[in-house]
């Protein structure tokens, strides 16, 4: 439980880390420092009047979006700076940002406290993260463009519903400018965003599992990452309190290192003979404590 | 193998970061998250 309450509260000042600039939630202006070039590791619109620093997701749409006008003028820029941010994170910690630093993994997860009827997610559905990745991220973007070779950024457009909660809702209520042209494309927005809320109160983090780009490729890294999950099989007797215990239904003992962890370490915690591990560079997690006898089933 | 692939990864990707800011993607990140993206909120 500690360590579930230490996670809150890191989730909590990521998001006020990522959003830090909070004067601009009474001006009704986006921040435009100089250090909002510098991706953040988390779905986090950088047009929150507050954001500090810039979604990666909108970045590397912008790059795909711009790639074919940019090849006609050569100017030589593909995203690397992007992808490659993407790739380190993942590669060193695989999804930690989406369990630990996502402001809108920790909306998510605060919204799924209402109480109501839970839903599992069927893990068919979870592959659509991935659909959609390639279609709105990459393919859309590039593919699609006006006479001058300009695409546009699909993702953001038609189904990113943090854009609309932390960008288009509160600039549109403090900037007279910006809400007089608000029409049809806004109210789809809210209507994928009530959508998922709606979702959320359901299920446990669906836009995560079923939409997230930033999920999609952070957990492709998941089973090759620095950071990783370990299972003790001398100890592990396979009794499934991990699976029960996991928000995201994995079955923890048998894929401990599945695409769609985000490393929350409730297993950790759920596992009575501290057969659930981790390790990063060559620490490991301390050993769980002995358990009763009557607990070591 | 298995311990090192992380770690060539991390490099390669580390590499890439490199080639882009040497290529000035940061500045068009930056150009791009200093103006509101009217995408984004739902205007585009």
């Amino acid at each position: 439980m500690a360590r579930q309450r230490t996670r809150r509260w890191v989730q909590a000042a990521a998001a006020l880390g990522f959003n830090a600039y909070l004067p601009n939630w009474l001006k009704g202006e986006i921040f435009q420092g100089g250090i909002k070039g510098t991706c953040l590791p988390v779905l986090n619109c950088y047009s929150c009047p507050s954001a500090i620093g810039a979604c990666p997701v909108g970045a590397l749409q912008n790059f795909m979006a711009a790639l074919r006008f940019n090849l006609s003028v050569a100017v030589h820029q593909f995203g690397f700076y992007v992808i490659g941010f993407l790739g380190a994170v993942g590669s060193l910690v695989g999804r930690i940002p989406c369990g630990w630093l996502c402001p809108f993994g920790l909306i998510q997860e605060l919204v799924h406290k209402i109480p109501s009827p839970k839903l599992r997610i069927p893990r068919g559905l979870t592959y659509t993260r991935y659909v959609i990745t390639a279609l709105f991220v990459f393919a859309l973007p590039l593919l699609l463009v006006d006479e001058y070779g300009y695409g546009q950024t699909w993702f953001c457009k038609w189904i990113c519903p943090d854009g609309t909660l932390i960008a288009g809702i509160p600039l549109s209520a403090l900037n007279s400018g910006i809400r007089a042209q608000l029409a049809f494309m806004f109210k789809w927005k809210m209507a994928v965003l009530v959508l998922f809320l709606a979702w959320m109160v359901l299920s446990m983090r669906p836009f995560c599992r079923t939409a997230c780009p930033l999920g999609a490729i952070f957990g492709l890294f998941n089973k090759v990452s620095v950071f990783r999950m370990t299972i003790d099989e001398g100890t592990c007797t396979s009794c499934g309190k991990c699976a029960k215990s996991c928000p995201l239904d994995i079955e923890v003992h048998t894929k401990p290192n599945s695409p769609d962890c985000i490393r929350c370490l409730k297993c950790v915690d759920s596992c009575a003979l501290g057969s659930i591990g981790y390790e990063f560079l060559r620490a490991k997690a301390p050993a769980a404590p002995a358990p009763a006898p009557d607990k070591a089933v | 193998m298995k311990r090192k692939l992380p770690w060539i990864l991390f490099g390669a990707s580390v590499a890439l970061i490199l080639v882009g800011l040497k290529l000035g993607e940061f500045a068009s990140v930056l150009e791009k998250a200093v103006t509101v993206c009217l995408d984004c909120i739902g205007i585009g």
